[in-house]
């Protein structure tokens, strides 16, 4: 147990540590003086700014110099000033953080919600449910977020005006009513993926050998099923809810774009745009963080929900 | 004589497959008796397991079941749902072959022996818990206390078998329904397992349906013995009358293919041809293309079960010598 | 054995060989129409795209303007048609780009096996944890926008899905004895690779790359939506639908719904021939 907890928790430290240098490194790679993406915004460069620039980001001394002061920095919580955005990136990203998350969590309830609850349902009443269940969740998959949300939007917003179709609110009817549009289309996708893995694996346990045995002893079925069914099937069911709502992180930056949320999401896409690598670099950190560290976080839990995993196996 | 504990009348029973139906089980008349132990022999896809799981009724969805199977006077296909789970728990216990992929890979040993006792009798954890441990201790499973925390992977195959009894017997169960209970284990534990069985029934009293393809260790263990080939049962017999007033032209086919310690020098026969599914199977005896007696009339015309020898036999030239290959 | 496994084994050890597949000739039929169109865009649109048109803005589907026309009054048709080859060149530069790095990466982990399988396997774990859209804004942000730009970053982001599966089907390969055999012989390492493991491993990699393409569509059509990849007045179907957002809060969904339809039934098609090929060429379903 511990040794597979330290392996995976090094590679991740691994992984972060190669990313870090990646992001940060990538200003190397821009053509010309990185000072002019300090700046941002693609203005001609004013040999002055440029050169206090220079001094104040240390853009003379070695990369490696550079790289650990940017890195020291970020793992105090301080991501620098954002010169596009003449404000510092924590601010910028303290105001907007609560929204993103909030906007993530209600997607990965829905996501959960209605990913497993339409597998399971899928595969434990077959048939002409069961095909139509999984042609939806295969054609959920090809439709991309920015286009069901501005579907959304026309409908549930702009004809019904059941919901707001763009904007934030705030508290809990804010959220409701701003956020419900948004986060259906972030979960669009993902619900069809969860809800077939989910039927898989639950047609694969009910058709078990060990299911068979618990029928044989007559045990009812409710209890065949939760207790070894979704027992056994909820391994791959985490594991894949848990890769569904890492990946919800990056799709954000669409789905506030297109709902006009401000968050952490639609600040790295307008950074981008004004070309403010600082606040780029700082929002791609947070998400290629939370996303290795989601997806190791569900390694371990899967592993959890296996006894075969951690202890070995007779040989 | 009282009536049989279980009886199977012309039993079919037909599975879908890729949307039509195959015929998997012809025609099995069979009975067991109270406290008998009655062993169903034939190669693999004879539909003898198939057998076994219709008694229980645990088939896959869409399967045609055709015949009457009775249980100690309750009508088995007719029994509804509810009716169908108390006489699963408590008439009947069935052993299968695998233990590692029958006993749920992520429950404990512990969950996996009191499940049924909790749920389905609702007798409290604590004392399902004492009474499974006793039983572990009597299927000769060493430190009971520690195996009830353990998961199936950190025991050997021998001992998950001894599991699987330990769990069938705290059923307290009628018969036991035993599918090739030792054919998934080591040669050394195989025999242990079947005198724990053995000793097991002989103590309680139980009917036995012993599933197997080994003709020898069924006549060991078995007070009748009961042939199938291709669907259908050829032949039912005392065990002891086996080996001398077989009448089957397959049973004898069988009884001289395989190695006898006892009979040494004595060549080996293969039965030639290859085994019939019985779906294949056509209008006349399903093993008239592998047998040396046949006549034409066995290529057209089905024969039942009738009196031959000491049992009964569906043959229409019956007879106990040896059949010349 | 279950039940179910003994009804299983009833069907016959051999894989059914599907005679006829018409859901994947339909699907085969969309993506050959589609490439037809992208080809011949500049003589089937009945409209220049960029054309704008004071007097139609708006206009709903009619005998001129089949499916309306947008903001400005461009024909929405003739932007869909037009749209068709950047919005399917860029995937097919993602798939391209990511299939032969990827594939050559498997191989070569495969092949040589411990420490240089190590680093590869190791160097895709990493690429791995970036998620495509955002390797795409950091590129973004330091070339600045185009369509250029995101499909490289596309690219690389793409390499670790196409290499992960294909390193242990070759792995699986290099391992069968022929492999040896061929060494006895003699046989030089590049021909092993180019004339015996790239054609045993052709139709997985095929089978990668086409539902891969439908993934790499919708991802740089985000990239596009966001305003990072291709630029006004390009006519370009997820610029398409982002320019037509506006109007979606005043009751104007038509640009929006057709350029959506369509990136969505291109997508399907691409996934079913995908699964239809997987069908076919590995005897399974996806």
């Amino acid at each position: 147990m511990s040794r597979f907890l330290l392996t995976r928790v090094a590679g991740l430290v691994i992984i972060l540590a190669v990313a870090s240098v990646a992001i940060y490194g990538s200003m190397l790679l821009a053509p010309g003086d990185p000072a002019t993406l300090l700046v941002g915004g693609g203005k001609p460069p004013n040999p002055e700014l440029i050169a206090s620039i220079h001094r104040e980001y240390h853009l003379d001394d070695p990369f490696a110099v550079r790289y650990w002061r940017w890195l020291t920095g970020v793992l105090q919580g301080d991501f620098g000033p954002s010169l596009a955005y003449r404000d510092s990136v924590n601010h910028l990203l303290a105001e907007r953080i609560s929204n993103t998350l909030t906007l993530v969590g209600y997607a990965s309830a829905i996501i959960l919600l209605v990913g497993i609850t339409l597998g399971t349902a899928g595969a434990l009443r077959g048939g002409r449910f069961e095909t139509s269940a999984t042609a939806i969740s295969a054609g959920a998959m090809a439709v991309p977020t920015f286009v069901i949300g501005a579907l959304l939007a026309y409908v549930f917003g702009v004809r019904l005006s059941w919901f707001a179709p763009s904007g934030s609110g705030s508290g809990i009817s804010g959220a409701f009513r701003y956020l419900t549009l948004p986060a259906v289309a972030l979960a669009f996708s993902w619900i069809g993926y969860v809800a077939q893995i989910t039927r898989t694996s639950v047609r694969a346990e009910l058709r078990s050998e060990h299911v068979e045995t618990a029928d044989s002893r007559g045990i009812p079925r409710p209890g065949v099923i939760r207790r070894h069914v979704l027992r056994n099937a909820s391994g791959p069911i985490f594991a894949v809810s848990g890769i569904a709502i890492a990946g919800l992180t990056a799709t954000t930056a669409v789905v506030e774009k297109a709902f006009g949320i401000s968050g952490i999401g639609a600040l790295l896409v307008d950074a981008a745009a004004k070309q403010d690598l600082a606040t780029v670099q700082a929002i791609s950190l947070i998400m290629v963080a939370s996303f290795v560290v989601l997806n190791t976080l569900v390694d371990l839990v899967t592993a959890l929900l296996d006894p075969r995993v951690l202890k070995g196996r007779p040989s | 004589m009282s009536s049989p504990l279980l009886s199977l009348e012309g039993l079919g029973l037909e599975l879908r497959v890729d949307g039509s139906y195959r015929s998997v089980i012809h025609q099995v008349d069979l009975t067991v008796g109270r406290g008998e132990a009655v062993g169903l022999v034939g190669e693999s896809g004879s539909g003898k397991s198939l057998t076994a799981r219709s008694v229980l009724r645990l088939l896959p969805p869409g399967a045609r079941l055709r015949g009457d199977i009775r249980f100690d006077g309750m009508p088995v296909p007719q029994s509804g749902s509810s009716a169908l789970r108390t006489f699963r728990s408590t008439e009947i216990a069935m052993i299968f072959q695998d233990p590692r992929a029958h006993i749920n890979p992520v429950r404990s040993i512990g969950d996996f022996l009191t499940e049924g006792l909790v749920t389905t009798r609702g007798l409290p954890r604590r004392q399902a818990e004492a009474k499974v441990v006793a039983l572990l201790q009597e299927v000769g499973v060493a430190d009971a206390a520690r195996r009830m925390r353990q998961h199936p992977h950190e025991l050997s195959g021998g001992l998950l078998q001894r599991v699987m009894i330990a769990a069938a017997l705290a059923a307290e169960p009628k018969l036991l329904l035993a599918d090739e209970p030792t054919t998934a284990l080591d040669v050394t534990t195989q025999a242990e397992v079947m005198a724990i069985i053995d000793e097991a029934r002989a103590e309680r009293g139980l009917a036995m349906l012993f599933i197997t393809h080994d003709l020898e260790l069924a006549a060991a263990v078995c007070d009748r013995i009961a042939v199938m080939y291709a669907g259908s049962v050829v032949e039912d017999l005392p065990a002891g009358a086996l080996h001398d007033r077989s009448a089957h032209p397959y049973t004898r086919a069988l009884l001289a293919s395989r190695p006898s310690i006892g009979e040494r020098g004595g060549s080996l026969r293969a039965i030639p041809g290859r085994p019939l599914s019985a779906f294949e199977v056509g209008a006349g005896c399903a093993f008239a293309p592998r047998c040396s007696r046949a006549q034409e009339t066995c290529r057209t015309q089905r024969p039942s079960l009738s009196p031959a020898g000491k049992g009964s036999a569906a043959c229409l030239f019956p007879g106990s010598e040896a059949p010349s290959v | 054995m279950s039940t179910y496994q003994i009804a299983g084994a009833l069907r016959g050890g051999r894989r059914r060989v599907a005679v006829a597949d018409p859901v994947m000739t339909a699907a085969g039929c969309v993506v050959a129409l589609v490439v037809l169109v992208a080809l011949l865009a500049p003589l089937i649109a009945p409209y220049d795209p960029n054309a704008v048109d004071p007097a139609a803005v708006y206009a709903g589907p009619s005998g001129a303007h089949w499916l309306g026309t947008d903001d400005t009054g461009r024909d929405i048709l003739s932007r869909l048609i037009h749209g068709a080859r950047p919005s399917l060149i860029a995937p097919a530069a993602v798939v391209l780009l990511a299939t032969a790095a990827g594939t050559t990466l498997a191989i070569a982990a495969a092949w040589a096996g411990g420490w240089v399988d190590r680093v590869i396997s190791g160097v895709l774990d990493v690429i791995f944890g970036f998620p495509g859209l955002i390797m795409a804004v950091v590129a973004a942000t330091i070339f600045g926008p185009g369509l250029l730009v995101p499909v490289l970053a596309m690219s690389i982001a793409y390499v670790p899905l196409i290499a992960r599966v294909l390193r242990n089907s070759a792995l699986k390969e290099r391992n069968l004895p022929y492999i040896a055999a061929l060494q006895l012989l003699g046989t030089p390492t590049w021909r092993i690779w180019l004339r015996h493991l790239l054609p045993n491993l052709l139709p997985i990699v095929t089978v990668q790359a086409t539902v891969g393409f439908g993934y790499a569509l919708l991802d740089i059509a985000a990239i596009s939506f966001i305003g990072l990849g291709a630029q006004p007045p390009q006519a370009e179907w997820g610029l398409m639908v982002s320019s037509g957002y506006p109007g979606i809060l005043s009751g104007q969904a038509g640009q929006v719904l057709y350029s959506g339809i369509t990136i969505v039934v291109i997508v399907i098609a691409f996934n079913l021939l995908g699964s239809g090929l997987s069908r076919k060429l590995l005897g399974e379903g996806l």
